[in-house]
């Protein structure tokens, strides 16, 4: 028997058979899927700059609500956690991620019901990003009021 | 020219939720909390606004984004009505989103069956 296999050793040993991430590979597909899930996304919002009359201010919210829809159907079908299985961050991070995650959430516990199932478990993985959204918007609002408020 | 800036910068804040993932040993909540923090906290500097308009979508989409828009819906109602306008603008620009996120999840997981 080899000293690699020796059982004292076992941490080194199992550290020579665990996958190592490949860290350039996987930011070159984030990269590529995230910047290419913001070109559709800046595509629709000249859509609705143009077409509709939206100001390039306010086409930001029906532009993501585009692409949250999109995400939805995807997720529905499958084929958006395959995307995110290739993609990790990239297809996390831009909005469809979070739309990603409330629906694969949703889908998921189906069989417990409308209520208890769908409901109930939609927002176990969003959750988090809202509490710390509006927690921090909330203490930076505050910090600013007065700011403006003192000077 | 919108939409290169579009896909360098929206690509580059993926490479750096990447690099959380693949570097650290924080879940995916964790990290996408960090980035809606730094939105809000970003936007509290006014910085997130000058980055919209430089990155158009690339700024948009991303996830920090969610933070600015929280804020931003904070800040316009506090010049109305103070300190109770946190409160009652900090869902104002993001209502869309969050709502359609809802409404769309519960259309599909009524429709869909779950796989996998």
């Amino acid at each position: 028997m080899s000293k690699q296999f020796h059982p004292n050793n076992y941490k080194d040993t199992a550290k020579t058979y665990q996958p190592r991430p490949n860290v350039f590979l996987n930011c070159l597909k984030a990269f590529f899927v995230g910047g290419l899930i913001c070109v559709i996304g800046q595509g629709l919002i000249q859509l609705y700059s143009t077409v509709f009359d939206f100001t390039e201010k306010e086409a930001g919210n029906p532009t993501l609500t585009t692409l949250i829809l999109i995400s939805a159907i995807l997720t529905g079908f499958g084929v958006y956690d395959k995307l995110g299985q290739f993609a990790g961050a990239g297809s996390a991070v831009p909005v469809t991620g979070f739309a990603n995650t409330i629906t694969s959430a949703a889908l998921e516990h189906k069989s417990e019901g409308l209520v208890l199932g769908v409901a109930s478990n939609m927002f176990k993985l969003a959750g988090p990003v809202i509490v710390f959204g509006v927690v921090s918007a909330y203490i930076v609002g505050v910090i600013r009021y007065l700011i403006q408020q003192l000077m | 020219m919108d939409y290169v800036w579009a896909f360098v910068i929206g690509g580059g804040i993926c490479v750096i939720g990447q690099l959380l993932f693949d570097l650290t040993k924080l879940t995916p909540g964790h990290i996408m909390s960090m980035f809606v923090v730094t939105g809000a906290v970003l936007d509290g500097f006014d910085l997130y606004d000058q980055f919209i308009q430089f990155a158009g979508a690339g700024a948009i989409v991303p996830i920090t984004s969610f933070g600015h828009s929280l804020l931003h819906g904070a800040m316009t109602q506090a010049e109305e009505h103070g300190f109770l306008g946190i409160a009652i603008g900090i869902f104002q620009m993001t209502s869309a989103g969050i709502a359609s996120a809802i409404l769309f999840g519960f259309i599909v997981a009524v429709i869909f069956k779950p796989r996998g």
